[in-house]
C-alpha cells in the first residue's frame, strides 16, 4: 500500500426507550412476553385503529437531544415511511424525516489520540416492528407483534468519526449520557442499542467524501471494531486495484469476520415518506424544555467532578467509577452505608474490575447489593476477618451476592487471636523444626519469617498476622534467655 | 306497522318511550321492509336478524328499567360498512377484508349503542369509500330508492338509500369529500359532514386521514342533529379529535333566520350546474330570505382547484392506509402464490376493484420522490389557500348556500365509464373537506324526472349550529317527501312483519338460558379469531427473503 488512506465514519443509533408503554398504544413495552401477547389493535395495525402518542417518549428524547447538546425543533412532526414487510403490520413505519425533534448538537469523546467532538445531525423518533422467526419444520413464517410499536430514538452523527476507537468512545459516551438519564438500559445483546456504521474511506489530504457503504447487524462493541477494520480493508482493496466502490448497504457476519450486500442504492426502496396524518404536529414549549432541564439528573462529568471533590478521590478512579452509571450508583449506596469512600472505591476499582474482566463482563453487569460490600468492608474494619480472607469473600459476594457476615460463620473464617491457641500451634512448629529456633539464636532474622508463615499457614490464614509477628518474636526471644 | 316506518327517528324514540311502540316492533318493522326492498336496492352489506332483535330486547329491558332515557333509544340504526362494529364483519364493501369481523368498535357506534341504539346492520358503499355512486362495492352496486335505474349517490350510498328507503330510522355515513351529502342530496335526505375533529374517528377504516369524518344521515335537520349531538364527543383514541363546549346541537333547531348572512358563491352557480339544480337551490335560498336571511352572492374564488387538491391529499392518503391489506394478518389472500412478493402482488391485484387501484397508484405517484414537491407538497398549499378563501367568506357570512351536486343521480353504469368526470361531480363537496368545514345537504325539491334535489349549507369551523339553524328553518318550509317505492315496499312488509315480531317472541320464551350463552359464545369466537389473526400464520416465504430485506 503506497497511498495514505483516511477512514471517514457516521453511525446511526437506535435506542430503545425504556417507557412502560409502547409509543402509540398503552400495550406494555416489556421484553419476552409469550408472542402477540402485548399487543392491541394499534399496534397490530387492525383496520380503523388510531396511533396516540406517548409522552414520555418525547420526554426523553428531548432529555437525550438536550445532554447531546442539540437544538430542538419545538415543532415537530411524524412522516410515515412506507414500505412493505410482515413485522411492519400497517406497512408503513410512524418516524420522522422532515422535521426531527432534535438536530445540531454533538458530544465530547476522548481516545488516546485526545479529546474530540462529534457532531450529532440529528435524532428522531419511531417505533420499533415485530419480529419475525421462520419454522424449518412447517417452513413458514411467523410474526410476533410484541416488539411492534416499542418506541425507539435514532440518534444520526455527522461523519465525524475517523477510527474505530472513535466509534467505540462515542457509542460508550452515547450509552453513558443514556443511562445517566435513565432513558434506556442501552444492552447492544438485547437489541435495546443497535448501531448502523456508515464507513468510506479517501486519500489522506483530500476534502472530497468517498463512496459510502452503511454496515448492519453489529450486535457488540468487538463486533463493531472489526466490521470498521474489515470494511475500511475491504474498501481499500478495492480503491488499490482500481475498482469502484458500490454505495450499498451491507451485512455483517461476526462468526464469518466478513460482510456482504444486503441492496444497493439502485434498488433502494422509495420510501414515499409524508406527514403522518394521524398525529397532530408536537408544539414543545420553552416551558417543557425548561422543565426537562431542570429535571435532567447529575451527568457524568458533574458526578466526576463531586467525586473528587466531595470523597478525594484521583481523577483517574474517579473518571472510571462514573463510566457506568450503574457502577456510580453502586459506589454511592455503599458509601452511604459504610461511610467510607476511598475503602468502596478501591474494592470497586481493583477486585470488582479484576473479575469483571475475568468473566469479560461490563459494568453494568455488577449484581451484587451495597449492603454485602458494606458489611464486608466493616467486618475488615472491625478485624473480623483479614485482608485475605476478605478478598476471597468478596469474590463469593461478586458471583452469588452472599451475606459476608453469614458467609464468614459458616466458614468459620474469622480471625483467630486467642493468644493461647496461637501459641500452641507456635510452640508445635517449632518442635518440628528445631532449626529455626537454632538459626534465630545464631542472630538469622530470616527464621522468624519461616515461622511466622508456617504459622499462617497452619491458621489457613486467618489469623491475625500482626499477632501472630508479635508471639513468635515473644517465643523465640524466650527461647534465647532460656 | 307501515305507520311506524314513516316516523322519524326523533318521533319514534318519543313513542317508544311512551310505550306506545316496542322496540323489537320498530326493528321488525325496519327488518320487513329489508325483506321486501333489499332484492332490489341492495343498502345493506350485512344484517343478522337475529342479532338486531335480540338487542332490540335488550335494549327495551333497560329502557323499561328506566336505564335508557335518551331521546333516540331503542330507534334502530344502520351504520355504513367501514365503521367497525364488534362482532359483525367489516368489509369497506371490498374484498380484501375477506371475512374480517373487527373485535372492537368504533367509538361513534360505541356513543350510539349507550344511547340506545339497535344496529340493523352494515349498509353498502363504494369500496373504501372511494366513488360517487356506489358503484364500485364488490357488493354490486346499491339502487337509487327513487328509481332503481339510478345510482343512489356515494360512498356513503346505503345509508343514505336505507334511510330514503325506510330500511332504518337513521344511519351513519363518512365524509370525505362529499361522501354523506352528495348521496343525500340524490336520495332526498338530510345528511350532515361535522367539523373536522368534532367526530372521533377511532374505528373507522380510513379512506384520507385528514378529510374523513363521521356524520348523520336521516329524514330531516332534526333527527341529523340529535344524532349528531349523540355521536360527537372528544376521544383520546384519535390524536385529531377535538375538545368541544358546544356539542347541544338540537338547541339550534329553532326556526328562525332573521339577520343571519346567507352568501352564495357565484363560482358554485356557474357553468356545468344542471339548470333544474340551479333553480331549486335559489327557490330554498328564497325561502329564506322571505324568513329575514340577508342573502347575497359573492365571488369564493379558488373552487376550481379544489378537485385536483383533493384528490392529490386523499389519494396520498389512501395509497398509504390500505398497505395494511396485504394478505398477511386478516382479510383476503390469494390461494395461489410463490412466496412473500408474489403473495403480496396477488392478494392485493385480486382483492382491490379498479377504483381503488387506480387511487392507491395516484396516491404512490404523488408521494413519490421528485413529485412530493410538484404534487403533494403543492396540493397542501392549495388547501391551506381553500382554507383562507372560506376564513375571508366567513368574515362576512354565516352560512354558505349552494348545490351540493352539479346534477341529480345518474343512471348506472354512465359514471365508472368516464372517471375524471365523476371526479368533477364532486366540486362543491370537496372544498369543505380540504377547509374542514361543517356542511348539511337538505332536499330542496325534485327534477322533471323524479329525482331529488339537496341544497348544501356550509357553515364556519365548529359552527355547525349556523347550518342547523339555517336548514331546520328552511325544512319548515316544506314537508318530508317518501320515494313510492318505500310506500309500495312497507304494504307487503306488513305480511311478513308477523313473522318476524314472532321470531323475536320466540328468542324472549327462550330468552334468559339461551341468549345469554349465544352471545357469550359468539363474542368469544370473535376475539379468538382476532387473538388469532395476530399470531399469524404466514404461508411460506423463503428465509433467503427475510435477510434480503431489513428496514430500520
Amino acid at each position: 500500500m503506497s497511498k495514505q488512506y483516511e477512514t471517514v465514519i457516521g453511525l446511526e443509533v437506535h435506542v430503545e426507550l425504556a417507557t412502560k408503554t409502547k409509543i402509540f398504544c398503552g400495550c406494555s413495552t416489556e421484553f419476552g412476553g409469550a408472542p402477540n401477547s402485548h399487543t392491541c389493535p394499534v399496534c397490530t395495525g387492525m383496520p380503523g385503529a388510531l396511533p396516540v402518542l406517548n409522552r414520555q417518549v418525547v420526554e426523553y428524547a428531548l432529555a437525550v437531544g438536550l445532554a447531546a447538546n442539540c437544538s430542538i425543533n419545538q415543532y415537530c412532526k411524524f412522516d410515515r415511511k412506507n414500505y412493505f414487510y410482515p413485522d411492519n403490520p400497517q406497512n408503513y413505519q410512524i418516524s420522522q424525516l422532515y422535521l426531527p425533534i432534535c438536530h445540531d448538537g454533538w458530544v465530547e469523546i476522548e481516545t488516546k489520540a485526545g479529546k474530540k467532538r462529534v457532531g450529532i445531525h440529528e435524532i428522531h423518533m419511531e417505533e420499533d416492528a415485530g419480529k419475525l422467526i421462520h419454522d424449518e419444520w412447517e417452513d413458514c413464517s411467523l410474526v410476533d407483534y410484541n416488539r411492534s410499536g416499542v418506541p425507539l430514538i435514532e440518534i444520526v452523527s455527522e461523519p465525524d468519526m475517523r477510527s474505530g476507537d472513535e466509534v467505540i468512545a462515542y457509542l460508550e459516551k452515547l450509552r453513558m449520557i443514556i443511562q445517566y438519564l435513565g432513558a434506556s438500559d442501552c444492552k447492544l445483546q438485547e437489541g435495546s442499542m443497535r448501531a448502523d456504521v456508515n464507513l468510506s474511506v479517501r486519500e489522506a489530504g483530500t476534502r472530497e467524501l468517498g463512496t459510502r457503504t452503511e454496515m448492519k447487524n453489529l450486535n457488540s462493541f468487538k463486533a463493531i471494531a472489526r466490521a470498521i477494520e474489515g470494511e475500511r480493508n475491504r474498501q481499500i482493496e478495492l480503491l488499490e486495484d482500481g475498482k469502484e466502490i458500490i454505495q450499498e448497504t451491507r451485512r455483517w457476519d461476526d462468526n464469518k469476520e466478513s460482510s456482504y450486500a444486503m441492496r444497493s442504492k439502485e434498488d433502494a426502496q422509495d420510501y414515499r415518506y409524508f406527514p403522518d396524518p394521524d398525529l397532530t404536529p408536537i408544539i414543545i414549549s420553552d416551558e417543557w424544555i425548561a422543565r426537562i432541564k431542570a429535571q435532567q439528573p447529575e451527568l457524568q462529568t458533574e458526578k466526576m467532578e463531586r467525586y473528587q471533590r466531595e470523597y478525594q478521590l484521583p481523577e483517574y478512579d474517579a473518571g472510571i467509577l462514573t463510566a457506568s452509571k450503574h457502577l456510580a450508583d453502586l459506589f454511592e449506596e455503599t458509601v452511604k452505608l459504610c461511610g467510607k469512600p476511598k475503602e468502596v472505591s478501591n474494592w470497586l476499582m481493583t477486585d470488582a474490575m479484576r473479575l469483571l474482566k475475568e468473566h469479560e463482563q461490563e459494568p453494568q453487569e455488577l449484581s451484587f447489593s451495597p449492603g454485602n460490600l458494606a458489611k464486608l468492608i466493616g467486618l475488615l474494619e472491625e478485624n473480623v476477618i483479614n485482608r485475605t480472607v476478605a478478598r476471597s469473600v468478596f469474590e463469593m459476594i461478586f458471583a452469588e451476592n452472599v451475606d459476608p457476615e453469614q458467609y464468614v460463620e459458616e466458614k468459620g473464617l474469622k480471625v483467630v487471636s486467642d493468644e493461647g491457641a496461637l501459641r500452641k500451634v507456635i510452640q508445635e512448629i517449632l518442635e518440628k523444626n528445631p532449626q529455626s529456633a537454632a538459626d534465630y539464636k545464631a542472630g538469622k532474622q530470616k527464621a522468624m519469617g519461616f515461622v511466622v508463615g508456617q504459622t499462617m499457614r497452619a491458621m489457613k490464614g486467618k489469623a491475625d498476622p500482626a499477632v501472630v509477628n508479635q508471639l513468635v518474636k515473644e517465643i523465640l526471644e524466650e527461647l534465647i534467655v532460656n | 306497522m307501515k305507520r311506524i316506518l314513516e316516523l322519524t327517528a326523533l318521533e319514534l324514540g318519543r313513542r317508544i318511550k311512551k310505550k306506545e311502540i316496542g322496540v323489537a316492533e320498530a326493528a321488525g318493522a325496519a327488518l320487513a321492509q329489508m325483506r321486501v326492498l333489499e332484492p332490489e336496492l341492495n343498502c345493506y352489506v350485512t344484517v343478522d336478524e337475529r342479532m338486531v332483535l335480540d338487542q332490540a330486547q335488550k335494549v327495551q329491558q333497560k329502557i323499561d328499567k328506566g336505564e335508557l332515557t335518551g331521546p333516540l333509544a331503542g330507534v334502530p340504526a344502520a351504520i355504513k360498512d367501514n365503521l367497525c362494529v364488534e362482532g359483525l364483519p367489516a368489509t369497506c364493501s371490498s374484498r380484501i377484508l375477506g371475512k374480517f369481523v373487527p373485535s372492537y368498535t368504533a367509538e361513534a357506534v360505541v356513543r350510539l349503542l349507550n344511547g340506545g341504539a339497535v344496529i340493523l346492520g352494515k349498509t353498502n358503499m363504494d369500496e373504501f369509500a372511494m366513488g360517487s355512486t356506489t358503484e364500485t362495492s364488490a357488493f354490486g352496486a346499491t339502487r337509487n330508492p327513487w328509481n332503481p335505474d339510478h345510482v343512489p349517490g356515494g360512498s356513503s350510498g346505503g345509508s343514505c338509500g336505507a334511510v330514503a328507503a325506510n330500511e332504518c330510522f337513521y344511519a351513519l355515513g363518512s365524509d370525505t369529500g362529499g361522501s354523506i351529502r352528495q348521496p343525500s342530496s340524490f336520495c332526498g335526505v338530510t345528511g350532515i359532514k361535522p367539523t373536522y375533529g368534532t367526530v372521533s374517528r377511532y374505528g373507522l377504516i380510513a379512506y384520507g386521514s385528514s378529510l374523513d369524518q363521521i356524520g348523520p344521515v336521516g329524514k330531516n335537520v332534526e333527527d341529523c342533529a340529535a344524532v349528531l349531538e349523540m355521536i360527537s364527543s372528544y376521544d383520546s383514541k384519535d390524536s385529531t379529535s377535538i375538545c368541544r363546549k358546544d356539542y347541544d346541537f338540537t338547541s339550534a333547531l329553532v326556526d328562525d333566520v332573521r339577520g343571519m348572512r346567507i352568501g352564495i358563491p357565484k363560482d358554485y352557480m356557474g357553468t356545468g350546474l344542471d339548470g333544474q339544480v340551479k333553480e331549486a337551490v335559489l327557490k330554498a335560498a328564497e325561502v329564506l330570505e322571505k324568513k329575514g336571511a340577508i342573502v347575497e352572492e359573492f365571488d369564493l374564488s379558488l373552487t376550481e382547484y379544489g378537485i385536483p387538491a383533493y384528490y392529490v391529499i386523499a389519494s396520498a392518503e389512501a395509497s398509504s392506509n390500505l398497505s395494511r391489506f396485504d394478505g398477511v394478518k386478516y382479510g383476503f389472500r390469494a390461494k395461489e402464490y410463490e412466496g412473500l412478493h408474489n403473495m403480496y402482488k396477488k392478494s392485493r391485484s385480486e382483492g382491490f376493484g379498479a377504483e381503488v387501484k387506480r387511487r392507491i397508484m395516484l396516491g404512490s405517484f404523488v408521494l413519490s420522490s421528485g413529485y412530493y414537491d410538484a404534487y403533494y407538497l403543492k396540493a397542501l398549499k392549495t388547501k391551506a389557500l381553500i382554507k383562507q378563501a372560506f376564513d375571508q367568506a366567513f368574515e362576512r357570512y354565516d352560512v354558505i348556500l349552494g348545490p351540493t351536486a352539479p346534477s341529480t343521480a345518474p343512471r348506472l353504469g354512465q359514471s365508472l365509464c368516464d372517471p375524471l368526470k365523476m371526479y368533477l361531480g364532486d366540486i362543491y363537496t370537496v372544498s369543505v373537506n380540504l377547509a374542514g368545514l361543517p356542511a348539511m345537504s337538505v332536499p330542496c325539491g325534485q327534477d322533471s324526472q323524479g329525482l331529488p334535489i339537496g341544497v348544501q349549507f356550509i357553515g364556519n369551523c365548529f359552527h355547525e349550529k349556523d347550518i342547523i339553524r339555517a336548514g331546520y328553518a328552511y325544512e319548515c318550509s316544506r314537508s318530508y317527501e317518501t320515494p313510492e317505492l318505500a310506500v309500495r315496499g312497507a304494504e307487503q312488509a306488513e305480511i311478513i312483519y308477523d313473522e318476524i315480531v314472532q321470531q323475536g317472541h320466540l328468542t324472549e320464551e327462550n330468552g334468559p338460558a339461551k341468549e345469554p350463552k349465544e352471545t357469550g359464545s359468539m363474542k368469544e369466537a370473535v376475539y379468538a379469531a382476532a387473538k388469532r389473526g395476530a399470531g399469524i400464520r404466514l404461508a411460506a416465504f423463503e428465509k433467503a427473503g427475510e435477510q434480503e430485506v431489513r428496514h430500520e
